[in-house]
């Protein structure tokens, strides 16, 4: 496999929360959702509860991914913000570390100008979280014992 | 690239739906949406043309039981068969845990399919992935039909590797759900093998 596994850990956690809950209340936002590139959800807060959290989670990332794809059609590395403009509600969603996506759903009780300023600061914090996921990643040990304890019983157990 | 959540405590695995236009991919997906209890799924998503081409991706999101406390979730993933949405084929498969190649068994398919399947490698490729290492099975699906190639041919040509196949008809639910467990075993004997 070309890769392994993105592994979240309790501590990690709690430090991005905390910065996503943080830029929840800056921004004056709806929700704020923290996204992995390949579609799976981290962390979310806010008003969360209408949303399907999956599917925005899948969307997003699809949606980053092929804003990338015609970056490099034209030479770019990566568009590393879009922004979707809705009736009443907006979406401003940002790469993080080359790794995760942000995404702030925001209404006009907040603005572009103050959601792009808080993200930036957001990012450089978030940044450094998964700089240290990524670090405590490569050391391996946790994940190896949880994967490992798998037995083919606990896998053919799922299916009955 | 499968997720594990500590906090959450959930292993997040993606599997993608790989084969040539009209095999028959999103029938699988929504057979499995069909017959899956309502707590265990959940959204549905298509993304197509209207005529009902896929033009992105569907994706479907399936709960599967504990594994040592840890919650399984598969998020399942359709490419877009047909051969000019190339591009799209190529982000889909970026993260893939494993993969289900369905072959559509029709004679007059065989040239998609085997064109299909090569695509598969070479776009697997790019994204840093060997074939031979992701976990992968094939199915032969529209077993029903009267032009069908037999399995021992189909065999020869699009399972060389000899994975675990399956014989379908993903349109009535024959084979799907086969298929799919022989997968997810694959992709978690995999990621157990990676520790």
């Amino acid at each position: 496999m070309a890769q392994s596994s993105f592994v979240m850990f309790d501590e990690e956690y709690r430090e991005i929360s905390a910065v996503v809950d943080k830029l929840l209340r800056e921004t004056n936002a709806k929700c704020v959702y923290l996204v992995d590139k390949d579609g799976q959800l981290i962390s979310s807060t806010g008003d969360t509860h209408n949303i399907d959290a999956t599917s925005l989670a899948s969307l997003t990332a699809g949606n980053i991914a092929a804003t990338g794809g015609l970056a490099k059609l034209i030479g770019e590395k990566e568009f590393s913000i879009l922004f979707h403009e809705g009736e009443k509600d907006n979406l401003h969603i940002s790469v993080v570390g080359q790794r995760v996506i942000l995404v702030v759903i925001f209404d006009k009780r907040s603005s572009l100008g103050l959601v792009r300023l808080r993200v930036k600061k957001a990012s450089e914090e978030l940044g450094k979280s998964i700089q240290k996921l990524l670090a405590r990643m490569d050391e391996g040990s946790d994940k190896e014992s949880l994967l490992k304890e798998i037995t083919d019983d606990d896998i053919e157990r799922l299916f009955h | 690239m499968s997720f594990i959540n500590y906090s959450s405590r959930e292993i997040n695995c993606k599997i993608v739906y790989y084969g040539p236009g009209l095999c028959g991919k999103t029938t699988n997906l929504q057979h499995i949406y069909r017959k899956t209890r309502p707590e265990a799924k959940g959204k549905m998503i298509t993304l197509a043309t209207e005529t009902e081409r896929t033009l992105f991706f569907d994706f479907l999101p399936l709960s599967l039981g504990d594994i040592k406390g840890f919650k399984t979730r598969f998020h399942l993933y359709t490419v877009p068969g047909q051969i000019f949405y190339d591009a799209s084929r190529k982000l889909i498969l970026k993260g893939v845990d494993g993969i289900v190649y369905v072959a559509d068994s029709q004679v007059e398919r065989m040239d998609a399919n085997m064109e299909s399947f090569d695509n598969m490698r070479i776009n697997l490729d790019e994204q840093g992935y060997n074939l031979a290492e992701v976990p992968y099975v094939v199915q032969y699906n529209k077993r029903d039909l009267p032009n069908v190639v037999p399995v021992s041919e189909l065999k020869k040509v699009l399972n060389v590797d000899g994975v675990p196949d399956f014989e379908a008809v993903a349109a009535e639910g024959a084979g799907v759900f086969e298929t799919l467990k022989a997968v997810v075993k694959l992709v978690l004997i995999e990621l157990k093998k990676s520790a």
